[in-house]
């Protein structure tokens, strides 16, 4: 009998078997054992719990929110956070990165040493140590009372930054982003299709932009109501104008700061991938240096640098859930307090992941079309 | 032909040459040199004035530490130790010191090629770590009994960063093999583990092995708080390194494993003596850029509740006394793991010349 397991197919089959029995029935007492909590607990499973009211507040968020929201309404206002502060840290992450990454690839010594010093001193320390930094900086400003004027218009404190606001929806914003979406992208197939009509393409979508601002402005609005409203001091605080906590700047200075210096590293590296005979070509079939960096160095070394690129995005994306240590309160954070508050551990961690999914995968899908259409064309296709 | 009538290059060595190419190649390299050199120059300054000329350095001289002045370097005299060993007793500091010394030796020796083997590294590792833990729990040799809720500072971190290294190894080594491995269940289970483990954030991994694992295993599984993190940590770590042990497995010419099973060898003795040596040695640099991540990583326990150094760093400015004085303690605190992640990232850096050179 024993003899059958000296052939290597049955010792395959009697591994797979261990191993499937092992997961599954892992899985299986995990489940029963946390059912086991709940009943104990008098916890009801499902999803049941996210038409509640969560009765704790956030003190930040793009959507109305109170204590008297639903958990669902909660969640959402704290994946619209993750998104929000991750999107912008991403843009200026990469802004900055840039930056950086041709400060080090020039040939000027004292870019270089900027580059250099820049890098070094925000990639070796800890992510969350910055953050920690970034908001002590922010809440040891002066009080409301005492806040720094900047131009009359805006106060920084440490209760945050306090800027006139537009009195707009909104249903005003994301119709105007929508609109601006749809306008950029006519304009760009108008512009690369190379007719008579291309060289109007862009005068045209700056037209059709203004046109659309205008018209949000004039429309849907009560017309006696201020277009700005300037923050005024009253008491301890300021009332009006749109107001920017000190938990989200610290967050998306940090992650700007950090993210910056490792996209800093791969534009540098994207950029000295490019191989030398292919600007000594470029120059010896008389391109000027514009047309070398626009037709050849750029495109080749963005190519080299995009897989890295998508990696650092998606590593940047889950570093925003350090947000809960200053207490800004992203999809992390506020999935752990309704743990905290309502008990549903299975059924939060569950959504945990599954948000996360979602954006990584997003992310990761964005990037591989972007890789697509960047890829060199063979021949064949 | 036009050969004959070109002039030698002209020669650029020398130090003015050497100038005129880094700083004055043009008349806006020559702009950008000046102003941007004022710039570094008045950093620099505004910083040695404001970390040591400006400074104050004793505990004694506290009174002179004025809003907008030097660094007060008085709270590092006041609360160092605080910083540096948490809640570990006064006395016994000496051992958390020994402790992290043992592991930083450690770490220094496991950068000698001499000790690069498939047994000889994994037993280094086991006895730095076996003596960090005598020295920091002990229990013998008279050393009285110190449990693992007054471990803090730099030692907790080192003890973080050297576990979930020692016990994350294997485990990538484990992983890689079985995502690589020729049964379709062994590999999936493999390959589902480490997909959804690197798409979480590392802080999500941790709180579940906190907060989520007590709900979902028996009472007798669930050990030290600590003890799940750290698992938990290890595995995430494993997760990353099996790729780049996998990415090493591959870039190895299949012809190495068809020869070592035409004379015979066994999966184990193939992938001990023949895989597993070139897959560690072209995967150095990734491994390296690993730990550099993981050491910076350490922090994030902060969050859930332990007290290692960024926590204790946290602790001192926490309070009254010595609020005022969060950069000088930030500072402190970014200049210890710089040390450690740098050092490491240099070695890397090394490391990657010397495999270039063809030497390793």
């Amino acid at each position: 009998m024993l003899g059958i397991l000296r052939t290597h197919k049955a010792r395959a089959w009697l591994y797979q078997g261990l191993a499937l029995a092992a997961t599954l029935g892992l899985a299986l007492s995990f489940v029963l054992i946390a059912r086991q909590n709940l009943l104990d607990q008098g916890i009801a499973t499902g999803f049941g719990f996210l038409e509640r009211s969560t009765g704790w507040p956030i003190n930040f968020a793009l959507i109305e929110v109170s204590d008297r929201s639903p958990y669902w309404r909660m969640l959402t206002a704290g994946l619209l956070n993750t998104l929000l502060v991750g999107l912008l840290g991403l843009a200026s992450a990469t802004l900055v990165g840039v930056a950086i990454g041709l400060i080090r690839i020039s040939s000027n010594l004292v870019l270089n040493v900027i580059g250099t010093t820049y890098v070094e001193i925000f990639r070796n320390v800890p992510l969350i140590l910055q953050a920690f930094f970034w908001y002590a900086i922010l809440t040891h400003l002066p009080s409301p009372r005492r806040a720094i004027p900047l131009m009359d218009i805006g106060f920084l404190s440490n209760r945050g930054l306090v800027l006139p606001a537009l009195d707009i929806s909104a249903a005003d914003v994301f119709l105007f982003a929508a609109g601006t979406a749809l306008i950029l992208y006519g304009a760009a197939r108008l512009g690369g299709a190379g007719t008579r009509a291309s060289r109007w393409a862009w005068p045209l979508a700056l037209a059709a932009l203004a046109a659309l601002f205008v018209l949000l402005l004039l429309t849907g609005r009560t017309p006696e109501a201020p277009l700005l409203t300037l923050p005024e001091l009253r008491g301890l605080r300021f009332v009006g104008g749109f107001e920017i906590k000190p938990e989200f700047t610290a967050l998306l200075i940090a992650i700007t700061v950090f993210g910056g210096a490792y996209i800093g590293e791969i534009v540098r590296g994207g950029f000295l991938s490019v191989d030398k005979g292919r600007i000594e070509a470029a120059r010896a079939l008389g391109l000027k240096g514009f047309q070398i960096n626009r037709f050849v160095r750029i495109p080749l070394a963005l190519r080299a640098m995009l897989p890295a690129l998508a990696n650092q995005y998606v590593w940047l994306m889950k570093a925003t859930t350090i947000g809960i240590a200053i207490g800004f309160p992203d999809y992390f954070m506020v999935v752990s307090t309704s743990i905290n508050q309502s008990g549903q551990t299975m059924e939060l961690m569950a959504l945990l992941m599954g948000g996360f999914l979602l954006v990584n995968y997003g992310i990761g899908f964005v990037m591989n079309r972007v890789n697509a259409r960047l890829a060199i064309k063979d021949r064949a296709g | 032909m036009a050969e004959a009538s070109l002039a030698p290059p002209a020669v650029d060595r020398g130090p003015l040459a050497w100038a005129r190419r880094r700083l004055f190649s043009s008349w806006l390299d020559g702009l950008v040199t000046l102003g941007f050199g004022a710039f570094v120059l008045w950093v620099f300054f505004e910083a040695l004035d404001w970390a040591v000329l400006g400074a104050v350095w004793s505990l004694e001289d506290k009174e002179l530490c004025a809003p907008g002045g030097g660094a007060c370097w008085s709270v590092i005299e006041a609360r160092g130790r605080l910083i540096l060993f948490g809640l570990y007793p006064f006395e016994q500091h000496w051992r958390s010191t020994l402790a992290c010394l043992v592991i930083v030796l450690t770490m220094g020796l496991s950068c000698v090629p001499r000790f690069w083997g498939v047994r000889r590294l994994p037993l280094l590792w086991l006895a730095g770590f076996g003596g960090f833990m005598l020295l920091m729990y002990g229990g013998v040799f008279g050393l009285s009994v110190v449990t693992t809720e007054q471990w803090g500072g730099l030692s907790l971190t080192v003890l973080i960063f050297a576990s979930v290294v020692v016990i994350g190894m294997p485990l990538s080594v484990l992983l890689a093999l079985a995502r690589r491995s020729d049964m379709p269940v062994i590999r999936g289970v493999a390959g589902g583990i480490i997909d959804v483990v690197r798409s979480l954030p590392l802080l999500t991994i941790l709180f579940a092995a906190a907060v989520v694992v007590p709900f979902v295993v028996p009472d007798w599984a669930q050990g030290d708080k600590l003890v799940r993190v750290i698992l938990a940590f290890a595995v995430f770590f494993a997760c990353y390194q099996a790729e780049i042990i996998r990415a090493g497995l591959q870039a190895i010419p299949p012809g190495q494993e068809e020869a070592a099973m035409a004379l015979g060898m066994k999966y184990w003795r193939r992938v001990i003596d023949i895989l597993l040596p070139q897959a560690f040695r072209s995967s150095l640099p990734a491994t390296i850029n690993q730990f550099v991540i993981t050491f910076k990583e350490t922090s994030i326990v902060t969050i859930i509740g332990f007290f290692e150094i960024m926590a204790s760093g946290n602790a001192a400015v926490g309070t009254g006394d010595w609020a005022g004085q969060f950069i000088e303690v930030y500072v402190f605190v970014g200049a210890i793991y710089f040390c450690f992640v740098f050092g490491l990232s240099r070695y890397g850096a090394y490391l990657e010349r010397r495999a270039r050179l063809g030497q390793a």
